[in-house]
């Protein structure tokens, strides 16, 4: 039989991350999207709460929590701001390379500082010229036996001016395209590594986006994840595993968007009656009230293929989840500003932002094309 | 110091509460159950008062059907070092709850009781002077500044038109907390995960001696509140609209 019930813990999780969103982020949302600011304290109360890298195994003094779990906190957060839900969920992404390629001996050294500090990470694959394509990276790591010498540049990369510690993909022969890929673990403060201005973005403005430019810059040999072409492998198997809290966040920003509709279209009055009255608004709240839950069920049928290590299911899942959750949150939240009119277009209500953040589901991560791609590529294989 | 709250779980304040036919209570199904937020603010200035001490330990108690282990677990989670149920599905009044936890506290051998200054359920405010009364301890109770040194405690009362009131007694005492006491904490990941593994103590009323107590007050009606009237609207120029609103305060709302 299935079974949706969630367990006494996650549904205790759930309770604290919603609480903790209804304190701390949405009376924040609105200001640090119109500055476009850091939210480092938000950010700092996050971590204190146990909210940050949640994939740390136990074995290290992590919570060793699975992509449900993820999953679960993500959609909560992104109910609230999904510019602060990726620049704290960014961590996961640029420490799961580490936890997944490294070294027992790697992974304490390089993840423990995470634990005792609210540090964070980024996770640089895309280039200016690598982006949907990212089997071809430029950015050359030039093998000199005991260290690499990196030259070349990342593009887009989320939380790069505020991180300590760059996880890394680059290529020592671009010839070889994904064969000749690295994965490097990059203190940012090493020499020769140089920050692009902070993107002036749509939506998602809190979030810090970037470039980065690396000249000459060494890096020592044990810095190294994996072995010399397994960059790229690596760079797949963690997007696996992230795909899904992705687009729950996706899930959760159009949940959010659902419920402030709702609540409108019973206070908003035309013809002597509530907007709600009219049939047309009403089928408008319930195609979108389905569309949360299907994104919500995807969601959770990926998470529990990824937790029960059925990965190849569990990476095309994740795909269905993260294509279907980014547009449909994208429609949802387009329906709100619709439902609210011409007030909806202002920032005085919160639909707008909401439209402008998940725009960016449909880019990050593998655009919706990309999704499609490998959904098909699934489907059509022998 | 052995820290001691007694925590109530109570609907939350967003469920829609439903009267059942006989007027008697209320539906129990579709609650959402959360600790009572006056008990959150008791947990939270225990945990403080433990911090501050650097010793001793936070024993949650609650009292009632199997539901209320959840919301231990979310106090453990917020940091308490321990929790004690008190199983029982029967009806419960201030009266049976107030003894049966003072048994719970010469139990557990507490030194202190913290509490919520009343449950938002009933609005009864009674239990942490049924209590202090069991035990025969002193109590305070709107409490919205705590001081313990040594066994002196000093609290501040919240009255009436904003006046500090403040009362001295010595340990142990009950003290039930006002709002603006504290902020609590949340309960954290590692919180719920340490939660789950932390094993909860069961009493059962005749543990306690209670077997052959009953209640003294039953419950004999509930009403929900009248709908809200719509409200008015005022037209008119500004002028006009004032004159009009600070008539209708005093005549209609009396209120100037
Ligand atoms: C705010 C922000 C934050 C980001 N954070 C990070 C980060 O932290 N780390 C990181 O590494 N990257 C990050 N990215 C990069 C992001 O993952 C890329 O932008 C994304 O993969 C798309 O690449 P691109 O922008 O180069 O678009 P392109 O690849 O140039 O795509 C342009 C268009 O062509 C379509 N397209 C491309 N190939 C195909 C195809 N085969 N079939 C059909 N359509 C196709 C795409 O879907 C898209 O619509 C971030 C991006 C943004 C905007």
């Amino acid at each position: 039989m299935i079974d949706f019930k969630l367990t006494e813990e996650q549904v205790a999780l759930k309770e604290t991350v919603r609480k903790f969103v209804q304190s701390e982020i949405i009376p924040n949302a609105h200001r640090f999207d119109a500055t476009s600011e850091f939210p480092h304290e938000i950010i700092r109360k996050a971590w204190e709460n146990g909210l940050m890298n949640p994939a740390v195994p136990e074995k290290i003094g992590g919570l060793g929590l699975g992509i449900l779990e993820d999953v679960i906190m993500n959609e909560e957060m992104g109910a609230g701001c999904l510019g602060m839900t990726t620049s704290i969920a960014v961590n996961t992404l640029a420490l799961y390379p580490i936890l997944i390629g490294g070294t027992d001996e790697q992974i304490k050294h390089w993840i423990t500082p995470f634990l005792n500090e609210p540090k964070l990470a980024s996770f640089c694959l895309t280039e200016p010229g690598a982006g949907s394509d990212a089997g071809g990276l430029s950015l050359h790591a030039k093998d000199e036996g005991s260290h690499f010498i990196l030259n070349g540049s990342k593009m887009w990369i989320t939380n790069a001016g505020h991180a300590e510690l760059f996880t890394v993909f680059a290529t020592t022969n671009k010839e070889l395209r994904s064969k000749g890929t690295v994965c490097l673990a990059v203190p940012a403060k090493t020499p020769g590594i140089s920050l692009g201005k902070h993107e002036d973005k749509m939506g998602q403005r809190c979030s810090d986006t970037r470039a980065i430019t690396f000249e000459n810059v060494k890096i020592p040999k044990e810095n190294m994840i994996g072995n010399i072409g397994d960059g790229f492998k690596i760079a797949l198997k963690t997007l696996d595993k992230t795909r899904t809290p992705i687009a729950a966040g996706a899930v959760g920003a159009a949940r959010a968007a659902l419920e402030y509709s709702t609540k409108y279209s019973k206070e908003r009055k035309q013809f002597n009656q509530s907007i709600s009255n009219f049939q047309g608004i009403q089928f408008m709240l319930a195609d979108m009230a389905t569309k949360v839950e299907a994104g919500r069920l995807l969601c959770y049928q990926a998470a529990w293929a990824l937790d029960s290590d059925q990965h190849k299911l569990g990476s095309y899942y994740a795909s269905l989840a993260k294509r279907f959750s980014a547009d449909m949150a994208m429609e949802v939240a387009t329906d709100a500003v619709q439902i609210y009119g011409g007030y909806g277009y202002t920032k005085e209500y919160p639909v707008e932002k909401i439209m402008r953040d998940v725009k960016l589901v449909q880019i990050y991560e593998g655009t919706s094309q990309i999704q499609r791609v490998v959904i098909a590529r699934h489907l059509l294989e022998d | 110091m052995n820290i001691i709250v007694l925590v109530k779980q109570v609907p939350d304040t967003e469920t829609k509460i439903k009267i059942s036919g006989d007027k008697k209570s209320i539906e129990k199904t579709d609650v959402k159950w959360v600790i009572n937020p006056y008990d959150e603010f008791a947990i939270e200035q225990a945990l403080k008062t433990k911090e501050q001490l650097k010793a001793g330990s936070v024993t949650v108690v609650s009292m009632g059907p199997d539901r209320v282990v959840e919301s231990l677990r979310t106090a453990i989670a917020m940091g308490a070092d321990n929790a004690v149920h008190v199983k029982t599905d029967q009806p419960l009044d201030s009266y049976l709850v107030g003894k049966t936890l003072a048994e719970v506290v010469k139990k557990e051998s507490g030194q202190l009781v913290f509490t919520g200054k009343q449950g938002i359920d009933d609005d009864q405010a009674a239990t942490f002077g049924f209590v202090a009364e069991f035990l025969n301890w002193p109590s305070a109770s709107m409490v919205v500044k705590c001081e313990i040194a040594a066994d002196k405690i000093t609290v501040q009362r919240e009255v009436e038109g904003g006046t500090r009131f403040v009362l001295q007694m010595p340990a142990p005492a009950v003290i039930a907390v006002d709002k603006g006491i504290n902020t609590p904490r949340y309960a954290s990941l590692p919180g719920i995960m340490k939660a789950k593994k932390k094993e909860i103590k069961t009493y059962s009323m005749s543990d306690l001696g209670m077997a052959s107590e009953a209640i003294k007050t039953v419950s004999a009606d509930y009403a929900l509140p009248p709908e809200r009237q719509a409200g008015k609207k005022l037209s008119g120029d500004a002028a006009s609209q004032a004159k009009e609103l600070v008539r209708l305060l005093r005549e209609e709302a009396k209120v100037i």
